[in-house]
């Protein structure tokens, strides 16, 4: 097999070359290093790439399997950290001024399970400054770029696991969502991203955004490696008080097994019309056809409270959000401005947080503060976590009819750079779909559906109650084996390769 | 700035004091409140950190279960309802004490409220309502660098977080009225009495002087006769019960001063000064006191069984005043001894002491006068001076041998206090013993067994507990100078 | 109820950023889009509905009351700006707590 066809191979396919000893860890990391160097220039998917210890690990695991040990299925499989992951010995920044150079003294249970079942950790990935953003455009460090069109956002906030994945810098991506920013990302570069059941996943040592909302899941190219990558990284874990201390249900199995005849699935009536893209709702609407078609029982659903959803989370997002990003004060880590001697404290805290956060920051941080504040938390904080109430309630209700529920993952395809910047509601926008599943905790995914006619991709969203991961994957599976067929080949395949990349076309 | 003050009888003249009391214990778990860092005081700075208690990025709390349990413990002892569910708050301010920049702590549903206790002042018997009782995190410990070694003029901090993230829970009473002149008295007896129960629940090493046990005292004043309270003040720092005396009567006389100028009271934190007994201004109520509370999304709510609450319940000590009676009645004290004791915050000493040997005569003779000198000239509580019950105990029992005189005695505390070792090391540096005689012991002992024939002819058929009169009556024939051990060999051999 | 400069100053103040003037006058208007906009959840719920605080009901998540190993005092101040004496070096401390 050639090095270009091995870029683009699966993770589990990997795995298996891996295990069967025809590839070695140490050459898959190293092509995909030289694929890092190659793009990531153009892409800034990367904002720190650990060659020295990637290599390390891989022949460490080579060296293991040498010796016989036995190894989980994907040893020695590369993968790229979204950059609020702790990760001992390399950066967190979380795309920030205020981080920058920051490393952690612990990893974070995810980054523990990673090295536990032998990944070997790239390097940590862009995203929207403390995941403030659905374009990646937020981070201090640059904007990442689009692989299927580099003028384009690549989705955020986790912007740079999506492209990582998407132009085959990694195989593999961690993410985390708390309004969208695995779902929507992935809708947008064609990838597969699933924000698990909140609690699925340990959030320990991923620096909060919205605590009650944010979730870490994978990022992948396929639902079967979404799923594996899923059990390696969830279940219990004692450190976060929020886990669900409750055995994952069979993730892989029900990706493999791909079938949804008698499934029940229920089409969210608000999320069409106005605001979305017509190629956007005839890609979704083909796939729900697919389903139908294969025995799949399609009914429309009402959640009326989903219209109240995104207004709802924008206020608990940042109240949130205000109280967890206290910490960065410059006073135990990150950055610190203007003592020079003469300035006290409380002035040294404000100027570095008047220097270290960015402009979309300093409005979420300002936004919830007055959330929050005395007179207004009942009107403002107290509303929006009743509305979160009523959109449970909807979910309840939907899901007394329905096994899963689907709808367009983001109303758009990929925006262009800079085009919503200077409009904040326009970009808030970009999670209407995905925000109603973080305030009730369902698992929920997106997976490729096709292209619009300009060649961007559209994504599905599934969503399924808490703890019914598998179901996910049993659409997604289903859905990528049936349009696989149609297209003859992943949907990456349909990609104008980029400059300088590795990959060469089949 | 000095403030001017009033004469107390002055202020009661006028005006009648509402007091309220904020007391923090510092848990005594082996583990802090949401991690698994050591609370031990006084380890090698930052030595006791980790990614939680130092609020890193990504860091998340779990919670200590012990300190839920000792919660509930202190709510029952509280005479509180414990409340079915209940979930932690953030408050939300700036200080580079608290890692994360918000305090981890219960807001509108405390795990205890609506509770009392009594206390008894000068014969008076004062119910003390408690609003609530709450679970939180202590802060780290700074330390100000520059000329003064204060906060005012330091030109920078230092900041040990070892302390940050110890539990602690959080007793607020109602304001108390009508105590008048015994408004001082009244928050003294209180922090008191409950030091005195949580040292009896066993949660707490309540040392004041290390802040185990802190206290913050609110107090204002309105003219007598009328229906609504004054504007207060919160003192802060009050640290050890002659303190909360004196601030108390301080806060009483300025705010009376102040009053009777014809100005009002300023609603402000204020500072204890332990040195001139005075408080000070500290900051005015501000914008900063928006503290933004909501309910803590990364902890889930506590919500205690019945089941739960019931096997709590079953552990605690027997209530305070129930224990006042049975201690008086075992003791043969009468109620203004007790109260004393009780006041000084000595009665767990004494019964320690006597637990540990002594008599209750001679465990209150020390405790209640000779010690309590002391930690009055060292301006610190009984129970935080450096000598334990047993060490007390065991000078009685040289006493009580013989071995040493009270004057002799008072030297040993002397060596104790000082840190100069254990009573026998004291004694034997300091060549203190006196010496003892086993002829003039052996006399007394057949004089006691002639006298008592039906306690030997008990202790003869085997009952060896029956021993003890006799031992005590020969002690006393000797006046205390003789070796109980001694004694009861001497009884043993004769009537084997 | 739009949102002046001065608020937006007042409430920087309270989450400690140091904001110019300009940006103030920047920021109000867009602030007060944003609250325009999401304002209406005011109206959506009653008084009847309950506050989800938490996306699982969950309860009790406790751990036993066991110490378990800390940082070292060198990992717990490696990010630190300034340490000085093993403890972490702030400037100094206007104002009381």
């Amino acid at each position: 097999m050639s090095d270009a066809h091995l870029l683009t191979r699966p993770a589990h396919e990997l795995g298996a070359l891996l295990t069967s000893g025809e590839v070695g860890a140490a050459e898959l990391t190293q092509l995909h290093l030289d694929q890092i160097e190659a793009l990531n220039p153009t892409l800034n998917a990367f904002l720190h790439v650990d060659a020295d210890g990637a290599m390390e690990t891989a022949r460490s695991i080579d060296a293991a399997r040498a010796s016989g040990a036995e190894l989980g299925p994907l040893a020695g499989v590369p993968i790229a950290v979204k950059d609020n992951f702790c990760t001992l010995g390399q950066p967190t920044t979380c795309g920030s001024r205020m981080l920058e150079d920051w490393v952690p003294p612990y990893d974070a249970t995810v980054v523990t399970r990673l090295r536990a079942a032998g990944l070997v950790i790239l390097g940590k990935t862009n995203m929207d400054e403390f995941a403030m953003g659905s374009s990646t455009e937020t981070s201090a460090f640059g904007p990442t770029r689009n692989p299927w069109d580099t003028d384009r956002i690549p989705g955020g906030s986790g912007g740079g696991s999506s492209a990582a994945v998407a132009a085959f810098m990694a195989p593999l991506a961690v993410g985390s969502d708390t309004g969208g920013s695995i779902r929507q990302p992935g809708s947008v570069t064609g990838t597969v991203g699933v924000k698990p059941t909140y609690g699925g996943v340990s959030r320990y040592g991923v620096v909060a955004m919205a605590s009650s909302l944010d979730q870490p899941g994978p990022v992948t190219r396929t639902t079967l490696d979404a799923a594996l990558l899923h059990e390696v990284m969830g279940g219990h874990d004692p450190h976060d008080s929020t886990s669900i201390a409750q055995p994952l249900p069979a993730l892989s199995e029900a990706a493999r097994r791909g079938d949804v005849a008698g499934m029940r699935v229920g089409v969210v009536k608000e999320f069409g019309g106005e605001g979305f893209e017509a190629d956007v709702e005839a890609r979704f609407h083909e796939a729900v056809e697919l389903l139908r078609g294969a025995g799949a029982e399609v009914v429309e659903v009402s959640c009326p409270n989903f219209l109240y959803a995104l207004s709802a989370y924008y206020l608990i997002m940042p109240s949130e959000l205000s109280s967890n990003l206290a910490r960065f004060d410059a006073m135990r880590y990150g950055l610190r401005v203007g003592d020079d001697g003469t300035r006290g404290v409380e002035e040294v805290m404000s100027m570095t947080r008047g220097e270290g956060f960015g402009r979309e920051a300093k409005r979420r941080l300002i936004i919830g503060t007055y959330a929050l504040s005395s007179g207004y938390q009942d009107q403002y904080y107290g509303s929006a976590q009743k509305v979160r109430t009523l959109v449970a309630r909807d979910f309840e209700a939907a899901f007394a009819q329905c096994d899963v529920l689907v709808s367009p993952t983001t109303p758009t395809v990929a925006f262009r750079i800079g085009e919503r910047m200077s409009d904040p509601m326009s970009m808030y926008k970009a999670d209407l779909c995905t925000i109603p599943s973080n305030l009730a905790g369902n698992a929920s995914a997106s997976f490729p559906v096709g292209l619009s006619s300009d060649g961007l991709p559209v994504g599905i969203q599934v969503i399924a109650p808490p703890m019914a991961d598998d179901r996910l994957y049993r659409v997604g599976g289903f859905l990528e084996a049936t349009l696989e067929k149609q297209w003859d080949g992943p949907i990456l395949d349909r990609m104008v390769p980029l400059a300088g990349t590795k990959v060469v076309a089949r | 700035m000095n403030d001017e003050i009033l004469d107390f009888d002055e202020v009661l003249e006028s005006y009648e004091p509402a007091l309220g009391l904020e007391v923090h214990v510092e848990l005594n778990t082996a583990s802090k409140m949401f991690c698994g860092c050591s609370t031990a005081f006084g380890d090698e700075p930052n030595s006791n950190t980790c990614p939680v208690c130092l609020g890193l990025p990504g860091a998340l709390p779990v919670v200590n279960r012990k300190a839920v349990e000792s919660a509930i413990r202190i709510g029952l002892a509280l005479n509180c309802q414990i409340a079915p569910w209940g979930r932690f708050a953030r408050k939300n301010y700036f200080y580079p004490d608290m890692t994360k920049n918000f305090q981890t702590s219960q807001y509108d549903e405390p795990i205890a409220h609506d509770g009392w206790v009594e206390i008894d002042v000068e014969g008076e018997t004062f119910r003390v309502e408690i609003e609530r009782a709450h679970m939180e995190e202590d802060a780290g410990k700074l330390t100000h660098a520059g000329s003064s070694g204060r906060i005012h003029g330091a030109e920078y901090s230092l900041i040990d977080y070892n302390r940050a993230g110890t539990p602690l829970i959080e007793i607020v009473s109602r304001p108390v009225l009508g105590a008048g002149a015994k408004a001082p008295a009244v928050a003294r007896a209180y922090v008191a009495h409950l030091r005195e129960m949580m040292r009896a629940l066993d949660v707490s090493d309540v040392r004041m002087e290390q802040g185990s046990l802190r206290c913050d005292a609110n107090l204002s004043l309105a003219p007598i006769g009328s229906t609504t309270l004054g504007t207060r003040t919160e003192t802060k720092n009050v640290n050890s019960l002659r303190s909360v005396e004196r601030a108390v009567t301080f806060e009483m006389r300025r705010q009376a001063a102040v009053l009777a100028g014809g100005g009002s009271v300023v609603q402000e934190t204020r500072h204890f000064d332990e040195a001139t007994g005075t408080t000070r201004s500290g900051r005015p109520k501000s914008d900063a006191d928006d503290y933004r509370y909501f309910a803590e999304p990364d902890l889930v709510p506590v919500a205690p069984s019945a089941q739960w609450v019931e096997e709590l319940r079953a552990t605690l000590p027997e209530p305070p005043a129930e224990r006042r009676r049975r201690l008086a009645s075992e003791w043969g004290f009468d109620e203004i001894a007790m109260t004393t004791l009780v006041n000084l915050g000595a009665l767990g000493l004494v019964e320690d002491t006597v637990a540990a040997g002594a008599s209750p005569q001679a465990a209150r003779k020390w405790w209640g006068t000779e010690l309590a000198r002391r930690s009055n000239e060292a301006g610190i509580g009984v129970d935080e001076l450096t000598i334990t019950p047993a060490q007390v105990a065991e000078v009685q029992r040289m006493v009580d041998e013989g071995k040493l005189t009270d004057k002799l005695a008072r030297q040993v505390f002397d060596g104790v206090l000082a840190g100069e070792g254990d009573p026998a090391e004291v004694v034997a540096s300091r060549g203190l013993e006196v010496v003892s005689d086993d002829g003039a012991l052996a006399a007394a002992v057949d004089d006691v067994i002639a006298a008592n024939p039906d306690v030997a002819d008990k202790i003869r058929d085997g009952k060896h507990q029956a021993a003890g009169a006799l031992i005590g009556q020969v002690m006393k024939a000797m006046r205390g100078s003789a070796d109980a051990a001694r004694v009861r060999e001497l009884i043993m051999e004769r009537l084997a | 109820m739009a949102l002046t400069p001065e608020e937006v100053a007042r409430l920087a103040g309270l989450a400690r950023i140091q904001l110019t003037e300009q940006e103030c006058a920047e920021l109000a208007p867009e602030l007060d889009v944003i609250l325009t906009s999401v304002h209406q959840v005011a109206e959506v719920a009653g008084p009847d509905v309950p506050l989800m605080t938490h996306a699982m009901p969950l309860v009790n998540v406790t751990r036993e009351d066991v110490v378990r190993r800390s940082l070292t005092p060198a990992e717990a101040l490696s990010g630190a700006p300034a340490v000085e004496e093993g403890r972490f070096r702030v400037p100094q401390i206007l104002s009381e707590d």
